[in-house]
């Protein structure tokens, strides 16, 4: 059983991306018996680049990757290095990390109510400093080159990167390398680049090639937040998929193709990027510069944090307030009066979604968690964790969606198995699994086996110490990683919108779909429950333990 | 006729090809064998072996014997390998009594007799009346004593320390140190004792093997 858990997950991490990527690259190349596609051809390929805007449209996907990850890393590069092992650096983490629970789609949304001409920004500032009575007649949301898309993706990257490199911190040495730069006469920021940087770069690499491949390939986010014409790539390939002409979908897959292509393309970028910093770093450290007036930068990190801060989390009140806003004009700030109506009239239409939703994020962090475990036992068993596996564990946040999905759709049409509940419960696990995985691994590894050697010798089965003594202690962080899982499958989008392909929809889906259609109220209610549901995930890993153990002291964190 | 106690034949442990230690011992019911070397000549290795939990990057070889039964060919649980390390390591989710019920072989049936069972034990070693606290309000010397209620209460067939009293304070060590030995000669138990201090080999009494350090 034990034995079975290393297979089944590396097969569930590799298996549907190959699978799917061959599925996507046959039809790319005109082979699709299905449709009557028998030659091999270049076509569809030329088909795709041709059409109108297709320039702008890859333009845009792979500025948003190179952007969103550059200030990213950078914002949380300032800030780690100026703050890390300050009082302030504890409050502004507590302050972050729950943000990473809120899926992409429902800060984007909050990020278009308080941003927009209309938006909560424009109204606390009017008409006073701007004299505008009726909303500017700017495009603010949705502009041509995709800033506000890149800022919507920033605010979700920071708080992932900023958890990865929390995880990272505690293996390098930081109070006694501070002291030492300092002693050296370095600025507080200079010497943490210097001293510890590259050796927490090197640990967060993957999750910043994770961000790059991410941003290059979003669909939720860019269809809320992105240009419009042209869209950026992958929403583009995602509106052919959906064509009902069934023949869009050699297109399609050229266009997954192409999303593939500039993925990489970006990567080799930022591997090119990384070695002009590397050589930059190598000079600066030669030169010797200190750079022992660094505040202006620390405070530029810091703001980073709390604009971070204050854009998903303010974005999400006004969202709640639109839910339930009743009459609510520009320029005022509040609405004149609230009611429960769009929530009265959504309910019924939600319920549907709801469950679905809730039953596909159960189900798959659930077999996540199963999984998870039975790999760290076998790990255990052999003694060692195999590092050397940490890219496959991270292989599918590093190939888009839209470049494999498309294949795995396929095959679900060809086993007949599409639009069913166990293909999409399938297709979420391929996500959750990698992030139950990474939120696990940490806390099993910590786990102090002399109690197994203890309970070994009390004459205990292995089961009977995992469900009697490695569980229950480690309940906390079991609960943890589940919720990090319940919430990743809540974010889906794409698998769920291919694999589903309409049948079966999720509050995020119906959320999504709703973006264009402009209607804030309902839009308010979908994203609030969007981003209730993971809210609700970490809230029942944090208070079932402490309920279970609530007279142990030593089970408190 | 099998010889009572345990017996390590031929034990042998290295590490990536360089020998930890070699060791051929009877040790009788009762009876404490105590190994004595610097931290880190890999003395507790020795240990593990026996109980069944050495990583498995160490090489050994060797038979380990109790009761003229070969039980390194056993599974870790299937050993009763009764183990005190330095820390007492109770289970910090359970009661005081609910670790030594966790620890009471299945053949003790019905749950008011094993709880019986459970106050009788750590009446024995002077803890009436802590059956239901938390074990994390537990002083060190309390923690210590019920850690060997536990191990006691699960009928092992021998017992391993592995450094037991290093971390208690001198008082408490020697009271500590009486009250195990006193509890396994009254067991009749095979002991084995990992500890760098001269005085827990010492007030052991038995045989003394030196590891490491050449």
């Amino acid at each position: 059983m034990i034995r079975l858990g290393p297979p089944l997950a590396i097969f569930l991490l590799t298996g549907p991306i190959l699978i799917g990527l061959v599925g996507t690259l046959l039809p790319a190349l005109g082979f699709l018996p299905a449709l009557g596609g028998m030659d091999f051809t270049f076509a569809h390929l030329a088909d795709a680049i041709g059409r109108p805007g297709m320039a702008m449209s890859m333009a845009v996907s792979l500025a948003a990757g190179l952007v969103t990850a550059a200030v990213s890393v950078s914002a949380v590069f300032l800030f780690v290095a100026a703050f890390a092992g300050t009082r302030i650096f504890d409050r502004v983490q507590h302050l972050i990390s729950p943000l990473l629970s809120v899926p992409h789609a429902a800060a984007a949304f909050g990020l278009v109510f308080l941003i927009a001409p209309s938006g909560m920004i424009a109204r606390l500032i009017s008409p006073g400093l701007t004299g505008w009575t009726r909303p500017p007649d700017v495009l603010i949301v949705n502009d041509p080159f995709g800033l506000s898309m890149m800022a919507g993706l920033v605010v979700k990257e920071i708080p992932f990167l900023l958890l990865v490199t929390l995880a990272a911190l505690p293996q390098v040495r930081l109070i006694e390398t501070r002291a030492l730069t300092a002693s050296l006469g370095y600025g507080r920021i200079t010497g943490f680049l210097h001293a510890l940087w590259p050796a927490i770069y090197r640990q967060i690499r993957l999750a910043v090639f994770a961000v790059i491949a991410f941003a290059t390939s979003v669909v939720d986010v860019a269809a809320i937040l992105g240009p419009t014409a042209p869209e950026p790539l992958a929403v583009r390939i995602v509106g052919w998929m959906s064509d009902p002409d069934l023949s869009a979908r050699y297109v399609a897959s050229a266009g997954a193709v192409l999303q593939l292509a500039l993925t990489v393309v970006a990567l080799a970028v930022w591997i090119g990027l990384e070695c002009a910093a590397a050589a930059i770093l190598r000079t600066v450290c030669l030169a010797g510069w200190r750079l022992r007036r660094d505040r202006l930068l620390a405070w530029l990190g810091l703001a980073a944090m709390l604009a971070t801060f204050l854009a998903i989390a303010g974005g999400l009140a006004v969202l709640a307030i639109w839910s339930v806003a009743g009459l609510w004009q520009f320029p005022d700030v509040l609405p004149q009066n609230f009611s429960l109506r769009t929530w009265m009239q959504a309910g019924s239409r939600i319920s549907g979604p709801l469950a679905t939703t809730l039953a596909v994020a159960t189900l798959s962090t659930l077999l996540a968690a199963v999984l998870t475990i039975l790999c760290l036992m076998r790990g255990d068993e052999i003694g060692k964790h195999a590092n050397g596996t940490l890219w496959l564990i991270y292989l599918p946040l590093l190939v888009p969606q839209a470049a494999f999905l498309f294949g795995l759709q396929l095959l679900f049409i060809f086993i007949g198995a599409d639009a069913t509940f166990a293909a999409l419960v399938f297709t979420h696990l391929i996500f959750v699994l990698p992030y139950v995985f990474l939120s696990l691994s940490d806390p099993w590894r910590a786990f102090d086996r002399r109690y197994d050697a203890i309970s070994a010798g009390l004459g205990k089965k292995r089961w009977t110490t995992l469900f009697r003594v490695r569980m229950p202690m480690l309940s906390r962080a079991i609960l943890t990683a589940a919720a990090v899982g319940f919430a990743v499958s809540i974010g889906q989008y794409l698998p769920t919108v291919l694999i589903g392909a309409g049948r079966l929809a999720t509050v995020t889906t119906e959320a999504v779909a709703l973006a264009s259609g402009g209607n804030r109220r309902v839009i308010g209610v979908y994203a609030f429950v969007q981003m209730v549901l993971p809210a609700i995930g970490f809230l029942v890993a944090v208070t079932v333990p402490a309920l279970l153990f609530r007279s142990r002291r030593a089970m408190r964190i | 006729m099998p010889e009572p106690g345990l017996f390590l034949d031929h034990v042998s442990i290295s590490l990536h090809g360089h020998r930890l230690l070699e060791v051929s011992r009877h040790v009788a019911p009762g009876e404490i064998l105590t190994v004595m070397g610097p931290s880190g000549s890999g003395k507790s290795t020795l240990l593990a072996y026996i109980g069944g939990f050495l990583d498995p990057v160490f090489d050994a070889s060797g038979e380990v014997y109790v009761d003229g039964d070969e039980i390194t060919v056993l599974a870790a649980e299937d050993r009763h390998a009764g183990i005190l390390f330095q820390d007492p390591l109770l289970f910090p989710h359970m009661s005081v009594a609910g670790n030594l019920v966790f620890a009471i072989p299945p053949a003790v049936k019905g749950r008011t007799q094993r709880y019986r069972m459970a106050c009788d034990m750590l009446a024995g070693v002077g803890l009436e009346g802590a059956e239901d606290r938390d074990p994390d309000t537990l002083s060190g010397g309390q923690k210590a004593r019920v850690a060997l209620a536990r191990v006691l209460i699960s009928a092992p067939r021998m017992l391993l320390l592995d450094e037991p009293f290093s971390k208690l304070d001198a008082g408490l060590r020697q009271q500590m140190r009486e009250l195990v030995f006193a509890k396994a000669r009254e067991t009749g138990l095979a002991i084995v004792l990992v500890t760098h201090d001269e005085a827990d080999a010492k007030a052991a009494g038995g045989d003394i093997v030196h590891i490491g350090g050449d």
